[in-house]
């Protein structure tokens, strides 16, 4: 007993020292010197300056102004915002796009009070799409476009998504819409080794080849 | 295109048992391997420090004891490195420790290959409690099922008269940690990293960083599932494309379902270790083909609200629909509990998938080790009952099984069982339960059900919804516990992870001292499909006897309806 107990003492620390601190330092040195920028969140850069990772969902939002003309605010302080019509919208997110602090949103199947999310975003995209895509119906709204992802930074939306959400894009920025088109199909990502997963645009990567097309 | 990703991982991962399964083989019987020339002077010097004589072979107790004490020390040593935070390197945020009840719960969660998550990875944990805390348990809860595994191998593969030993276990956990699962973590993380996944001690301008890839290819090898992240490989940083996915999910079956083949090898009938394999794969495909099509469909919630189309609630796009199905059967087969979706957001019919892969007690591939030896025990018990209906004493590989294994077979066998069904009612039977229940209508029921289902069964996926710390802003401060939750999840893991242990043990012990018969034309033979499918038989009835009552008031509920709660 006092012979295991004195072996185990020893395990503890040998263990720790070669598992939790030689093998993980060891993995961190090797990645940050061969693959510099995957290893610390595949950051996209422009003009010098990290604007966001190309993992990672970013929301283009503009503030909602009151009848004073100042930015409202919800009852907890945190300022009420809309949908930047200017940019491809990312889908829903439980934590405000927040990669610090994840959490899934946790709708059940048969949950009256996600039946309410779902009925309120499915009218606030055919708010913001159906003035530029008079035909589309809720029925046509692809269902990625109005459910919360599970990380709540899900960098993609699916092709079709993209497409309905295309016409608003061009028209706000007066683009020709084949234009448009052309800027998804290059942020398009196609399955790996055209295999496994499922295609999706990256609208993180999207959004700022718009702003390099405007200018 | 779905389907063909679903054949392919089978195919692969079928492809990879007889290469893996072997090399195990040849591990656990000593013999030189590839690394023995890198390792063996790393493996000497492990020995020397712990002062270990490797030729010492362990009596039963004398295994499970040690067993015990290593176990204890590695949970005494990481509720001090958890509530010591304040002191810690690598603390870049100033995190706080957490309460004391929701570390006990996390403590007994990593030591028992649980990986429960109460916490938040990120906002609760410095990167020293990530990576000299949890991961370091990543590697060791898994060994320690794997030698306990080898060991029931050996007893029934031994053949000579007199012997007890069941090997040493130091050194079978040497072995399993320097020739098995770091060599392969240290490929897979260099691998992972390379698609994405994030590596590194500082942070960005757009977030938090990590040593992410290190851990997330350990906790998918040991069928751990703890995620740095508190939405673990949905989070793009922790599994960034389909790629990364395809290999998360084929380390997590890897080990389990090589076992197999190293059981058939170890004693010396690759037919008796590949019918076992049969009878996972037969309970898997199920899984997974019900998940698939579940999940093809949207929910009452969303039909109600005028979506069309699969349920996308809870999951990322760039894994597909196949993608997720796929991984939610593999994580729950496997004893992982890693997930790449919100469980809670799943259909009724594709959420009590999980709930009946938990209800199979980790038989089906299981976790690393534990799902061996668990399906071992049923084989035994399917011999007995074999037996017993054609009137002769049951044989399994030669060795008689009397009424002293049969006892133990069964109490291992039991003990999960009982603890989450006590442990369920004891939550829902009191107002202890409540704070913890997100859901109202069965799905508050299904919450509960499934935190003691995966608890017990040392999974730790979740309908995460359930609640057992709650924390106001990141950084542990101000926040509290649940005490009941965390303590009786707690405790659940702990006792249904090592009741069985030790009397796997037992069992090894009293069949390794077993005189062979030789075969004869009664002897019921264990390496045909008849007995796989008995096999199977024996599985899905002790599951579906102890569990259907509990799974019709959740998930079959709630399937059954339109109704919204």
């Amino acid at each position: 007993m006092t012979k295991s107990l004195t072996t185990s003492l020893r395990a503890v620390i040998v263990f720790t020292l070669l598992l939790g601190l030689a093998y993980p330092l060891a993995i961190t040195g090797i990645a940050q010197v061969a693959f510099p920028g995957r290893a610390d969140g595949s950051p996209i850069e422009q003009g010098g300056r990290v604007v966001g990772s190309t993992l990672l969902a970013h929301a283009y939002r503009l503030p909602v102004l009151g009848a004073d003309g100042k930015p409202r605010k919800a009852a907890d302080g945190t300022p009420i915002t809309k949908p930047n019509p200017r940019y491809f919208q990312p889908r829903p997110s439980a934590t405000g796009y927040a990669p610090e602090a994840t959490f899934f949103a946790n709708r059940g199947p048969n949950s009256a009070a996600a039946r309410a999310f779902y009925a309120q975003q499915v009218k606030a995209y055919l708010a913001l799409e159906r003035p530029y895509d008079p035909g589309l119906k809720a029925a046509a709204i692809p269902p990625d476009a109005v459910t919360t992802s599970g990380s709540g930074v899900d960098p993609q939306i699916s092709p079709a998504n993209a497409a309905i959400q295309a016409h608003r894009v061009a028209a706000v920025r007066r683009l020709p819409l084949a234009t448009v088109r052309r800027l998804i199909a290059n942020a398009t990502q196609g399955r790996s080794l055209g295999l496994l997963g499922q295609p999706g645009v990256n609208v993180t990567e999207l959004d700022l080849a718009l702003d390099r097309e405007a200018r | 295109m779905g389907w063909l990703q679903i054949v392919l991982f089978c195919a692969v991962f079928t492809a990879i048992v007889p290469l893996l399964g072997g090399y195990m083989a040849r591990v656990f019987s000593g013999e030189r391997v590839l690394l023995t020339p890198v390792l063996g002077p790393l493996e000497r010097g492990i020995y020397r420090v712990l002062r270990v004589d490797r030729e010492r072979s362990m009596s039963w107790k004398a295994y499970a004891g040690t067993l015990i004490v290593f176990s204890g020390l590695f949970w005494l040593a990481l509720y001090l490195i958890l509530r010591t935070q304040t002191l810690h390197p690598w603390n870049l945020d100033g995190f706080h420790s957490g309460t004391w009840d929701v570390t006990f719960n996390t403590v007994s969660s990593f030591i028992t290959n649980t990986n429960w998550q109460f916490y938040g990875g990120e906002t609760t944990l410095s990167f020293f409690s990530q990576m000299a805390g949890l991961a370091v348990q990543n590697f060791v809860s898994a060994a320690v099922g794997i030698v306990v595994a080898i060991t029931l191998i050996r007893a029934i593969a031994n053949r000579r008269q007199g012997t007890a030993g069941l090997g040493n276990f130091w050194v079978d956990v040497t072995r399993t940690l320097l020739y098995v699962l770091l060599p392969i973590a240290v490929v897979g993380a260099l691998v992972l990293v390379s698609q994405g996944v994030i590596q590194s001690l500082g942070r960005a301008s757009f977030g938090p960083l990590g040593p992410v890839a290190s851990q997330e290819i350990i906790k998918e090898l040991g069928t751990n599932g703890g995620g740095f992240f508190n939405v673990n490989a949905a989070d793009p940083f922790e599994n960034p494309n389909g790629l990364t996915n395809f290999i998360e999910m084929l380390a997590m079956i890897a080990i389990p379902a090589s076992l197999t083949f190293t059981y058939g090898r170890m004693v010396g009938s690759r037919r008796q270790g590949w019918t076992i394999f049969g009878a996972m794969f037969a309970l898997f495909a199920i899984s997974t083909v019900v998940v698939y099509v579940a999940e093809l469909h949207g929910t009452p919630a969303q039909h109600a609200a005028g979506i069309h189309g699969a349920n996308m609630e809870g999951k990322e796009l760039r894994f597909g629909t196949s993608g997720t199905a796929l991984w939610t059967a593999v994580t729950t087969v496997t004893s992982t509990g890693a997930v790449n979706a919100a469980f809670e957001s799943l259909t009724a019919l594709g959420g009590m998938i999980p709930m009946v892969d938990l209800a199979y007690g980790e038989s089906v591939f299981g976790g690393v080790g534990s799902g061996l030896y668990t399906m071992l025990l049923y084989a035994l018990l399917a011999v007995f009952i074999g037996g017993l209906m054609v009137g002769r004493t049951p044989e399994f590989l030669g060795k008689k099984i009397e009424a002293r294994e049969i006892k133990l077979v069964v109490l291992g066998l039991l003990a999960t069982p009982l603890t989450v069904l006590l442990a369920t009612a004891l939550a829902t039977a009191t107002k202890y339960d409540a704070p913890s229940v997100f859901a109202s209508g069965p799905q508050g029921f299904s919450e509960t059900l499934y935190a003691y289902l995966s608890q017990a069964n040392n999974n730790g996926s979740a309908f995460a919804g359930f609640t057992g710390y709650v924390q106001p802003t990141p950084g542990n401060l101000g926040a509290h516990g649940i005490a009941f939750a965390d303590l009786l999840g707690g405790l659940s893991m702990l006792f249904a992870r090592f009741a069985p242990i030790v009397i796997t043990l037992g069992i090894a012990g009293a069949l390794v001292t077993k005189r062979v018969a030789p075969a004869g034309l009664g002897t019921m033979r264990t390496d045909t499909p008849t007995f796989g499918v008995l096999l199977i038989g024996t599985v899905v009835l002790i599951g579906a006897l102890t569990f259907f009552p509990a799974i019709l008031l959740g998930p079959v509920v709630q399937g059954l309806t339109t109704h919204l709660f």
